[in-house]
């Protein structure tokens, strides 16, 4: 506290001091004790002089040196003195004083520190930023001059919750149960933790302020639960736009042909590694348009999904018409075939496929809440392909017999229609979604031989959940249960999520065995 | 009432199988339980002859599957139900009697506690409820049986009620197991985890790994797969098995007659979990682990496959299927590790494409193929 003292102490003796810096205070710098010099850069922080921003920043730049009894500070062939700033003589033989990485990171708070001054909004902007993180309570008097000179609103809101973040080691307990209530209207988990000490009878003797931070602590926990279940609805769109993007393809499949393709989620595979194919094709002959291997990449997965498809649907799907089951088994097998495929080809490890820069980064909604773009891009993408299948199926002629044979294919081959044609076309167009899917999915998890295996089931659960045969129920059983199963991941763990889901999804049949969205007529088997 | 002249159980038991087919078991059960252990104990090691521990815990392990199967073509090859769930039921048995071998270790596990390792470990000072009263053989014996048989009933119960059926059922299964693997992983949950239940050291008091207490196990198994078969040979003859072949084949004319199809399912599906549980629990002592991966729905698909290959809707066929996929994986990943992936694969596919009667379809027909050849050459000209 004697060290708090004197530097306050100092620091008001130093304010007027404009001219050159106390050449006892530039020795110490270079003072074997990396305590001295940590208190000398402090010092030299509170000054607020442009001489000691040239100083620390030759410090920070192992710029600065001591020969003999003299610290100058060398650029190329010139050297200055330290505290004057005037050239001298070349000295012989400088030395580099130790700057450890405790000394570094007490360089850069108080370049930063002493940035808060600057003229330029951006750089004072970027200064109450970085001392968010550090703000010491020896620079309370420093942040409380830079707010009294400031005038920007935003830079004068984030100054005053570090002044009060300084404050919070203040002796006074008025100062600190001010500077509580100031940081209580905040809502970051960073300030929550600092406030987390004072509501501690060991830490905070004072009952007021213990008081008030536990207030404090509980409006931002409030606050912070919002944005984090917030950010949980998000994440789970679009986890539910990817189990869109996979169901889609199942239920057009299952309503056509009465098949669960179990080997779907290697559909999904398949569109991830053309994903990882056209990075590695940009990567060797096009660098520069690195960015655009993700749009290449899309036909590339429908079609390579799709015609894997189609060479499933006609060596071994066809041949066990209306035998549901053992077309289970059948595609089961070549699930395993496509994994060690991918194995053979690709190795058994996971590839790592990024995102292109336009997709990294994110909005920040809230101080904790980030959307990052390649979620919301996916979510964006999958609405774009759930709007082409939309066309597709309710304005083509194909989708009009994709339709027919859903709902009765023998009446539909009576008609005319095609069905052993469609029922390939059918294939093909659900393997390519989940080709689409599978590009979607590359951007958000890893792609590896392994990857579709735990899609199937969820995939199947939002089938039996939406309906077959019915756009909208694949669309509202996707993103239910995607944002559904996020949430209850965020209260009750991922185990405990998937579990109820599984009773949940039981009770829901009970009720309504054909799905939300049934489609009418009389059936019997 | 006059006492009516019933056929004794005995004459009943008997007329049940065709004679080849008692001589067929009688014969498997005097080579598990005379010739393999004299081989094993009797003829040195290095004689052609001596049958080796490996191989012993080998066949014991497929024997065990082999129940499973059987147990999978009671629900599928007669009942209609594909389960891909079963790995679960055959797990549950296969916990709950690990659990009585890990309490067998008493203190000469590595902390020297009374408690499991994994326990110690995690530092719980007691065990969880549901674990009270597992050092007694008998209750775990009661555990094997009840525990697959409750969780069963409560599933099928919910599942059949509301007329899951198909591939619906399949899945559903599926995500059950699924669903189990992942609790089982948890440490929390007091199963041990991902490493599960091993380092077992002795059942009743007698060393585990004593080739007597391994031909034990091993003659037991074999008892009670030959059990099995016998029981299995009596369900699927008697009047119950018949309304279950008649459900299989039209569900809803059964219905129509006037049958209530979800207690026969219902009924089978639970039998079929507890000889999964039985077998769980003899798999384990020969087997020395038993972890979640066993739950892993890859597991359970393959018990469908070993019914496939074998031929469903045969009692047989199960178990000559178990025996032969298990072979081919035992060879294959040792010596081509990376093609046993493809094989299997294939084998889903050209079983399921080419061979819907599964090997036992397939020498039904060579040997019809066979007689009416030798019926044609007897009376030429007749075609």
């Amino acid at each position: 506290m004697i060290r708090h003292f004197l530097v306050s102490l100092i620091f008001a003796l130093a304010l007027p001091a404009q001219a050159a810096l106390d050449p006892q205070l530039v020795r110490q710098l270079t003072d074997e004790d990396s305590g001295t010099k940590v208190t000398a850069i402090r010092q030299m922080a509170l000054a607020a002089d442009p001489e000691a921003v040239r100083v620390l920043k030759a410090m920070a730049e192992d710029n600065l040196f001591v020969a003999g009894s003299q610290v100058v500070i060398i650029e190329g062939e010139q050297a200055f003195d330290a505290a004057t700033g005037k050239p001298v003589k070349m000295p012989a033989s400088p030395e580099s004083p130790t700057v450890n990485n405790r000394i570094r990171g007490e360089l850069a708070a108080a370049l930063a520190a002493l940035k808060l001054l600057d003229a330029d909004r951006a750089v004072r902007l970027q200064a109450v930023q970085a001392l968010q993180r550090k703000a010491e309570p020896e620079l309370a008097p420093l942040f409380e001059r830079a707010l009294k000179a400031e005038s920007d609103p935003q830079i004068k809101g984030l100054l005053a919750i570090a002044k009060a973040q300084a404050d919070l080691g203040n002796k006074d307990p008025a100062v600190r149960r001010a500077a509580v209530m100031v940081l209580g209207e905040t809502t970051s988990p960073a300030i929550r933790s600092l406030l987390l000490p004072l509501t501690e009878k060991a830490r905070e003797p004072n009952d007021r302020v213990r008081y008030a931070a536990i207030s404090a602590v509980k409006a931002i926990d409030g606050r912070l639960s919002i944005s984090e279940n917030l950010g949980r609805v998000f994440t789970g769109l679009s986890l539910g736009s990817i189990l869109l993007l996979a169901a889609l393809g199942l239920a057009i499949i299952y309503g056509v042909m009465g098949v669960i393709n179990m080997a779907h989620g290697e559909l999904l595979m398949v569109g991830a590694y053309s994903a990882y194919t056209m990075q590695s094709i940009f990567r060797t002959w096009l660098p520069d348009y690195i960015d655009w291997y993700l749009p290449a990449a899309i036909p590339l997965a429908f079609f390579a999904a799709a015609a894997v498809g189609v060479l499933m649907e006609r060596t071994v799907i066809r041949w066990l018409y209306g035998r549901t089951l053992e077309t289970l088994l059948a595609t089961w097998g070549l699930s395993l075939i496509l994994i060690q495929a991918a194995r053979v080809l690709f190795g058994a490890q996971n590839v790592e496929v990024s995102n292109p820069s336009w997709m990294s980064g994110g909005i920040e909604l809230l101080p904790n809440l980030i959307l990052p773009w390649n979620r919301i891009i996916i979510i964006g993408f999958a609405l774009f392909v759930l709007f082409l299948v939309w066309v597709l199926m309710n304005r083509t002629r194909l989708g009009m017999f994709v339709r027919a044979v859903t709902q009765n294919r023998s009446m539909a081959g009576c008609v005319g229609v095609p069905t052993s044609r469609i029922d390939t076309l059918a294939f093909a167009l659900g393997a390519g979604i989940a080709g689409l899917g599978g590009v979607a999915l590359s951007q958000i998890s890893n792609v590896g031989p392994d990857m579709g295996q735990g899609y199937i089931v969820d995939s199947f659960m939002v089938v039996v959940v939406g309906g077959v045969g019915q756009l909208a129920g694949a669309v509202w059983a996707a993103l239910g249960l995607g944002i559904f199963s996020k949430l209850l991941e965020g209260w009750a763990g991922a185990v405990i999520a998937k579990i109820t889901i599984l009773v949940c999804i039981i009770i829901f049949i009970q009720k309504r065995p054909q799905g939300i969205f049934a489609l009418k007529g009389r059936f019997v088997d | 009432m006059t006492p009516r002249a019933r056929t004794p159980y005995t004459i009943r038991l008997f007329s049940m199988m065709q004679r080849g087919h008692w001589i067929a078991l009688g014969a498997f059960l005097a080579a598990t339980l005379v010739v393999v252990p004299i081989l094993n104990l009797v003829v040195p090691e290095g004689s052609a002859f001596h049958v080796s521990a490996y191989a012993i815990t080998l066949v014991g392990k497929i024997m065990c599957y082999a129940m499973v199967a059987v147990a999978m073509d009671l629900i599928w090859g007669f009942g209609g139900i594909l389960s891909l769930g079963h790995g679960l039921f055959f797990a549950l048995g296969g916990y709950a009697f690990g659990m009585y071998l890990m309490r067998q270790i008493g203190r000469d596990g590595s902390y020297q506690s009374d408690l499991p390792d994994f326990m110690v470990f995690l530092d719980w000072k007691g065990l969880p409820w549901y674990w009270s009263g597992s050092d007694s053989f008998l209750w775990v014996s009661l555990l094997v049986v009840a525990v697959p048989a409750i969780v069963a009933f409560v599933f099928g119960y919910f599942a059949f009620r509301s007329r899951i059926k198909g591939v619906y059922f399949s899945i559903i299964t599926q995500a059950l197991t699924y669903a189990a693997m992942l609790l089982f992983f948890r440490n929390e949950t007091g199963f041990g985890g991902n490493n599960g239940f091993t380092d077992f050291k002795r059942i009743l008091g007698y060393s585990i790994t004593a080739p007597e207490t391994r031909l034990v196990l091993f003659g037991l198994t074999a008892l009670l797969l030959a059990a099995t078969l016998l029981f299995a040979r009596w369900l699927t003859t008697s009047k119950f098995g018949r309304v279950l072949t008649a459900i299989r084949d039209a569900e809803s004319r059964v219905m129509f007659i006037g049958y209530n199809p979800l207690w026969y399912k219902l009924t089978i599906w639970t039998i079929s979990a507890v000889l999964c549980g039985i077998a769980g629990a003899l798999y384990v002592p020969q087997v020395g682990i038993i972890n979640p991966s066993e739950m892993s729905p890859a597991n359970s698909i393959e018990i469908a496959i070993w019914v496939a290959v074998g031929g469903r809707g045969t009692l047989i066929g199960p178990v000559v299927g178990a025996f032969v996929v298990n072979l081919a994986k035992s060879w294959f990943t040792v010596s081509f590790p990376e093609y046993w992936l493809f094989f299997l694969g294939l084998l889903f596919i050209v079983v399921t494409l080419l061979l819907p009667q599964g090997l036992v379809g397939l020498w039904q027909a060579i040997r019809e193929k066979v007689q009416n050849t030798r019926a044609g050459h007897a009376t030429p000209g007749e075609k």
